[in-house]
């Protein structure tokens, strides 16, 4: 019994050291689609200052969005802006407003499997929405032969496949083809999950990748990040300016650029089909959310620093894990708009 | 279930202080409170896991009412949400995998506990013990590397030109779908219907056997007319045990279904299940009807593994009355 007692005294004694030692921690939630390299940040930040320990649990924008306004954690991220309605639940709950703050960029490339033909498409707005609408249903539809002079394209139906699972990743895609097709705004909307008019579900990148490589003449969407990972072949799109533009890191960046200048003060901006030669149109920031007013003041001065250091010295890790950096305008407006933190 | 027992603590002090102190003492009356708290707790448990799923959903309940049951549309953009294709799905997946689950197991079942050599028989029971325990995801693997593209490249092709004047073999082959779910789920439930068909089969007196054989029976026709009925409550054990299984798989068959909220009277149709459109959706549902509706979905999965279980007592109940004497179920 006195062997047990000294145990238990030996690790509550440990433990409170350890718990002390740490210091302060920090919690947030939300978007997987960052998570790579928010994870890369915490390490990296925890090195440089170890008072400060960063945890952060990728369970999904929507996730992150409830829990951060729940007050269950410190900070939330998200892949989609958060939309009028919960900006008014935070603030209805808080008594203050939540900020928004960019902190990479992705892109959304589609990606297909088509016997025989090796080169990379050229996809038009039309004839992506079009396919996704479940109006086009074969291979050698004007809408697609058109851009692609040259390609043999086969008369074999169309396999559209999507995301089954609800991701940042279907919200931007579906973003775009709401700004460029009046009916799939009317008819589907945008969001993390939609009813989709046609097409397989798979679960994840990884699923909508299997199921297209497993599937002859389909076509689906998958993150930047992992077609470039496992060198999955993807088209180009046409971009606003008319100019078929191939997903890069640098085309994404310049998506950002062309709409740093319409940026608004809460930063809740889609950039998809920004403005630009060089824009590459299905592209998307990812955000963190931070509440305005947090009371503990040591909390708040790390998130303040941390926010700080992730725009500025932190876009140094971007590249080498495939996000795009953010472009210096928008890093410029962000800096004045911690302040806003209190 | 045990709540019968309630009336022991109560008796204690009251008949005798002394004596109840004394069993306390000894241990009788400490397993007694222990134990009946653990068996309390599954009903506790049950209990409050269907509350909270009602007060969870309200909100969908109140503005769709039985609608939900029988609507098609899922769309979360303009908030409109039915679960009869989730529904359509989880019943005609499950059906399909135990339409090839029971003939298999049960016959695999009478081989191993009747016609094999015991060493055989073992030999077997490990590896069927094995397969039950794999993860899922690891049969939804399977599926997505060699079932799909067989059954796309093979299969379909195979029943469309052989059966293809039936509806239930029309259509596109993408090689996912209701078909491939069921084929997947039924490799998965085979291993629970032949582990506890065998240790039926098993445990049937021998005199049984020998009474039959006496008779002049052959060795089939005793197994088949004397052995098999009276093991059939447990088997009929088993059956359900797999059905429970195939009804709330999520992951192997989100990996083979395709996703895709379907009705459709083709089995080379896509579909979508209860349980994966749950585990799909969930941690991206935003606004407070969407997720309610996921988990009412939840709720309605609960009803339908309910009112199955509950068919399957009856029918239990039903055929012992025939003249079964096993109670394995």
């Amino acid at each position: 019994m006195k062997r047990i007692a000294a145990l238990l005294a030996f690790v509550l004694a440990f433990g409170g050291a350890i718990y002390a030692a740490g210091a302060l921690s920090i919690n947030g939630a939300g978007a997987t689609f960052p998570y790579p390299i928010y994870s890369k940040w915490f390490d990296e930040y925890h090195k440089k200052d170890a008072n400060i320990q960063i945890n952060y649990q990728s369970i999904g924008s929507g996730g992150g969005i409830k829990q951060v306004t729940e007050g269950t954690v410190d900070f939330g991220a998200s892949d989609g802006p958060m939309n009028e309605e919960q900006l008014k639940a935070f603030q209805d709950k808080h008594g203050f407003g939540i900020l928004h703050f960019p902190t990479v960029l992705g892109a959304v490339v589609p990606t297909y499997n088509i016997p025989g033909v090796e080169a990379s498409l050229n996809f038009t707005p039309e004839a992506l929405a079009g396919i996704y609408l479940g109006k086009i249903t074969k291979w050698n539809d004007p809408a697609i032969t058109g851009p692609n002079k040259g390609v043999k394209l086969p008369g074999s139906d169309i396999v559209v496949v999507h995301r089954a699972d609800g991701s940042g990743t279907t919200y931007c895609f579906t973003d775009y083809l709401s700004k460029v097709s009046e009916e799939w705004k009317t008819k589907v909307g945008k969001g993390t999950s939609v009813n989709w008019p046609v097409g397989l579900g798979g679960k994840g990148n990884e699923g909508v990748t299997g199921t297209v490589k497993n599937t002859p003449n389909s076509i689906g969407y998958v993150e930047l990040i992992y077609a470039e990972a496992n060198k999955i072949p993807y088209g180009s799109m046409k971009n606003a300016a008319g100019v078929f533009v191939k997903a890069s890191l640098a085309a994404v960046s310049a998506a950002a650029a062309g709409a740093s200048k319409e940026m608004p003060d809460d930063f809740r901006v889609s950039i998809t089909n920004a403005p630009g030669k060089a824009t590459y149109p299905i592209s998307t920031f990812t955000w963190l959310l931070v509440p305005e007013k947090i009371s503990d003041t040591a909390k708040r001065d790390a998130i303040k620093s941390f926010v700080k250091w992730a725009i500025t010295d932190g876009q140094g890790y971007a590249e080498g894990l495939a996000y795009a950096k953010l472009p210096k305008e928008v890093v410029a407006k962000e800096m004045k708009a911690i302040s806003k933190i209190q | 279930m045990a709540t019968t027992t309630t009336t022991v603590p109560s008796a204690g002090p009251v008949a005798g202080s002394r004596s109840f102190l004394s069993r306390l003492r000894s241990g009788d009356e400490v397993a007694r409170l222990i134990t009946f708290l653990f068996a309390a707790s599954v009903v506790l448990i049950t209990v409050w896991l269907v509350v909270e799923l009602w007060r969870e959903s309200a909100l969908p309940r109140h503005k769709f009412g039985f609608a939900f049951l029988v609507t098609q549309v899922w769309d979360p953009i303009f908030d409109k949400f039915g679960a009869l294709t989730f529904i359509y799905g989880t019943v005609v997946t499950s059906a399909v995998a135990l339409l090839i689950a029971i003939p298999l197991g049960i016959g695999a079942a009478i081989f191993l506990a009747e016609l094999a050599p015991a060493r055989v028989s073992d030999t077997l029971e490990f590896f069927i013990d094995l397969l039950a325990a794999v993860p899922s995801v690891i049969y939804g693997l399977l599926g997505v590397f060699i079932i799909i593209p067989l059954m796309r490249d093979y299969i379909q092709p195979a029943l469309k030109d052989a059966l293809g004047f039936l509806p239930l073999f029309q259509g596109p082959a993408y090689g996912v779908g209701f078909l491939t779910a069921g084929i997947v789920l039924a490799i998965m439930v085979i291993p629970y219907i032949i582990s506890v068909s065998r240790e039926v089969l098993l445990s049937v007196p021998r005199d049984q056997r020998e009474a039959a054989l006496a008779l002049g029976a052959t060795r089939w026709e005793s197994t088949w007319q004397v052995v098999v009925p009276f093991a059939r409550t447990g088997i009929m054990g088993s059956i359900f045990l797999a059905l429970a299984r195939a009804l709330g798989e999520t992951m192997a068959v989100t990996m083979v279904v395709g996703n895709t909220p379907t009705i459709s009277a083709s089995l080379f149709s896509p579909g979508y299940s209860i349980a994966a459109v749950i585990a799909n959706e969930f941690t991206e549902a935003t606004g407070d009807l969407y997720l309610q509706s996921l988990i009412e979905l939840g709720l309605v999965l609960f009803l339908i593994t309910f009112i199955l279980n509950g068919l399957a007592r009856l029918l239990i109940v039903v055929t012992a009355q025939r003249g079964s004497g096993m109670g394995n179920a």
